[in-house]
């Protein structure tokens, strides 16, 4: 009996590695500390009441966000141990198995838990304000989004030290990821974990939809939109289109693996390649969908900064229109070296030089939109300028993979790590930081220090640089992806070093910008104004953090750039203007949580194929969607005028 | 919004059988796999024809297709998940057909 136990225990913890004990400890610490602080200071009730129930769109933003950070801090971790393991030939710092398990977490929680949530949580924040709504279309599904997410990153996170990480790489391949190759639990936790979190994405994808087409203000017709809503509007309807194959093709592969089918496998008929066709036709759009966003959050930091209205700004539409028709032709190009005719890698080729043409019209725009500006140099606006050049190198690099027969001395080299790395860095994370100090006052009340955050740019920028650009040329000497080690006298040495020391650099700059966040907190101006950059844009017209109900009036637009217009006019108090009328407003609910809280017993039961516990935690997730559809007519409020009143007067709105 | 209410309370009859409807087309196209042992063309044509089938079904009974207001997105939501299918589909087919 007590050796049964001892077994099981033994394959139910990851074992044997000091590093992985170091991190139990560290998890039992932190969760013995957060439970204590919550109990000595009696904040259980607050934290329910206030963010496990919340349905507002700004406090889902900011779980998002902190979410985001925290993966970030995760996922850069993992970087940081495989560029310790890389820094001198034949280390043993890391083993094989181990290296193999971590670069599959770095990429699956870089663009899953980390990129993805960063850019809900802005898109949270900014667009029901951009547009002049009071919340989402949908509050209810919007909190079941978050919480999925959350939940499902914290499934794929406990992986690493109970049952083991999944080890396939972040595209899990078949026949590699299938359950011949390798047994165990790690391939069940990528597999579950992110069907679990792609219903939150498909989710926040229908919900911004709907919000952007039906609950803009008075005026605002599409093309009076601001660029950001624009480019969340074109990025859900990626979203929409392209998440179902990824749970598709994820749902294939759990029947595959925990049911014994065979729709990858070699044997009895399956196809491995179907695989990376299925994953890349999701895959592509990808891209976009962690792309898009921040292409849009770039033209509102560039036009607020330069003081200008966005130039063309009808043609960053267009292009980005363009892009998300392209992003669904070009899925070939990430499996060129697959064995395919000449004709099918001719079209794949072809198709992905032309999407990188409406990617350059957008950045010819903001080049026109800094001429002539009274740029002022912010830290957003750092984060802004330095995407441009940064990216446009990952861009350039992009187009030369997209040769398909050059492709073939490329395809998994360091020069294909330094190229995404240098579009989703120099894009994606450039943009979400410029996104967070833009709209951190909106958030909470007050600027991030900009001292701090120029610090933090620099180093982290000129790290970023380090780190990267040496990737392409180690690529061209033949390094390639997913070594876990390399030996001397390649010629290797001097370039691994330099890149070890540009990720350490990028560690430096992320420490420096958490220390901005905390010491902001303290210390940072407080913006009592609403409006600290002279914005452009309706989410300056109300008050910073912005009141539960967003906007006391709705505002009335009439142009691009409407709150500019409403400054220039005149116009910009009638928001908050008394009389007042009562607000209505959806309820806070628990739903949300015990629903997803739910999908994880039912995902991790699956992971382990425990059936005894993911039925019963299935059953959980039935029973809590019909407990929600009968609690339809009580899931809304009214704020009445008097509170309205108070709540302006109290941010000094009313004199 | 009083019609609107109204609406609501009615029982979702439409929804009701949409969703039957959509369990026995699921049922059938698993009996067809499992138990009848047609050659694979045959089989792969009646689950295809079956699949056509449930999407007209859902995109009648769940997707408000033949209401009347906001045409016009409506014609190009299709459009655009025809081409996306189209691609998908027929982009699929001629990457695999090397192997097939």
């Amino acid at each position: 009996m007590i050796e049964n136990i001892k077994s099981f225990l033994g394959s139910f913890f990851v074992t044997g590695d000091p590093m992985i004990y170091g991190a139990d400890a560290s998890i039992a610490l932190a969760t013995i500390g957060i439970v204590f602080y919550l109990t000595y200071f009696k904040k259980w009730k607050w934290l329910w009441d206030e963010w496990l129930t919340t349905v507002d769109h700004k406090k889902i933003g900011i779980m998002y966000i902190i979410a985001a950070i925290l993966m970030l801090f995760r996922g850069g971790v993992d970087a940081l141990l495989m560029r310790a393991q890389l820094i001198i030939p034949n280390n043993t710092f890391l083993t094989s198995q181990h290296y193999n398990e971590i670069f599959t977490t770095h990429g699956t929680i870089m663009i899953f838990f980390m990129a993805m949530p960063f850019i809900f949580g802005l898109m949270n924040i900014a667009i029901p304000l951009q547009i002049g709504a009071r919340d989402v279309a949908f509050p209810f599904l919007n909190a079941v989004s978050f919480w999925l997410f959350f939940l499902a990153a914290m499934l794929f996170n406990i992986s690493f030290v109970i049952g083991g990480s999944p080890d396939a790489g972040w595209t899990s391949y078949a026949p590699l990821a299938g359950l011949k190759l390798d047994p165990g639990v790690g391939e069940n936790y990528y597999l579950v974990a992110l069907q679990i979190s792609g219903i939150g994405t498909l989710a926040t994808g229908v919900n911004f939809l709907v919000t952007i087409f039906k609950m803009r203000a008075p005026g605002m017709t599409l093309f009076k939109m601001p660029m950001f809503t624009w480019s969340t509007l074109v990025t859900s309807i990626i979203i929409i289109f392209a998440f179902p194959v990824l749970t598709i093709a994820l749902a294939l592969m759990s029947i595959d693996r925990l049911f014994g089918a065979h729709f990858f496998t070699i044997e009895a008929g399956g196809s491995p390649m179907m695989w990376a066709n299925l994953f890349w036709i999701w895959g592509h759009p990808e891209v976009y969908i962690v792309l898009i966003p921040v292409l849009g959050i770039f033209s509102e930091v560039i036009s607020t900064f330069a003081h200008k209205t966005l130039f063309g700004y009808k043609a960053m539409v267009w292009s980005m229109i363009a892009i998300s028709v392209l992003s669904f032709t070009t899925w070939l190009h990430h499996f060129f070296t697959m064995g395919n005719t000449a004709w099918v890698n001719s079209f794949f080729s072809v198709s992905t030089m032309i999407i990188a043409i409406p990617t350059g019209v957008k950045i010819f725009n903001w080049l026109f939109t800094l001429n002539k500006g009274r740029i002022e140099f912010t830290t957003a606006m750092l984060w802004a300028l330095a995407f441009i050049p940064n990216f446009t190198i990952g861009g350039i690099t992009g187009v030369m993979l997209s040769l398909a027969p050059a492709d073939y001395q490329y395809h998994n080299s360091y020069f294909l790590i330094a190229h995404f790395h240098n579009v989703l860095i120099a894009g994606t994370v450039f943009g979400v930081f410029a996104g967070l100090h833009y709209w951190w006052p909106k958030m909470f009340g007050h600027v991030l220090n900009e001292r701090l955050g120029k610090w933090a740019f620099w180093v982290f920028m000129i790290s970023y640089n380090i780190c990267f650009l040496p990737m392409y040329f180690i690529g061209l000497m033949g390094m390639t992806r997913r070594m876990y080690t390399f030996p001397s006298g390649l010629g290797w040495e001097p370039l691994n070093l330099v890149i070890t020391l540009g990720a350490f650099g990028m560690g430096v700059g992320f420490l420096i910008m958490v220390w901005m966040i905390v010491y902001s907190a303290k210390y940072g101006k407080r913006d009592t104004t609403g409006d600290p950059w002279n914005g452009r844009t309706l989410e300056w017209a109300t008050s910073s953090p912005a009141p539960e109900y967003n906007f006391a009036h709705i505002p009335q637009v009439e142009t691009v750039d409407a709150f500019a217009h409403m400054k220039e006019k005149g116009t910009a108090g009638n928001i908050y203007k008394a009389p007042f009328q009562a607000i209505h407003m959806p309820n806070d609910t628990g739903i949300p949580f015990i629903l997803s809280v739910f999908f994880f017993i039912a995902g991790f039961g699956l992971v382990f194929e425990w059936y005894w516990m993911a039925i019963p935690g299935t059953i959980g997730i039935i029973v809590s969607m019909i407990v929600r559809s009968f609690k339809d007519h009580e899931d809304h409020h009214h704020i009445p005028a008097e509170e309205v009143e108070q709540t302006e007067r109290a941010a000094g709105r009313l004199s | 919004m009083s019609s609107n209410n109204h609406e609501l309370n009615k029982f979702p009859w439409k929804h009701v059988i949409g969703l039957a409807l959509s369990l026995i087309l699921t049922l059938i196209a698993l009996w067809v796999v499992v138990s009848l042992s047609l050659p694979t063309v045959a089989t792969l044509t009646i689950i295809v024809l079956l699949a056509v089938c449930q999407a007209f079904i859902q995109l009648l009974m769940f997707m408000h297709i033949n209401e009347n207001h906001g045409r016009g997105y409506r014609i190009l939501a299709i459009a655009f998940g025809f081409y996306i299918a189209v691609v998908v589909v027929y982009g699929s087919l001629w990457i695999m057909w090397f192997t097939v």
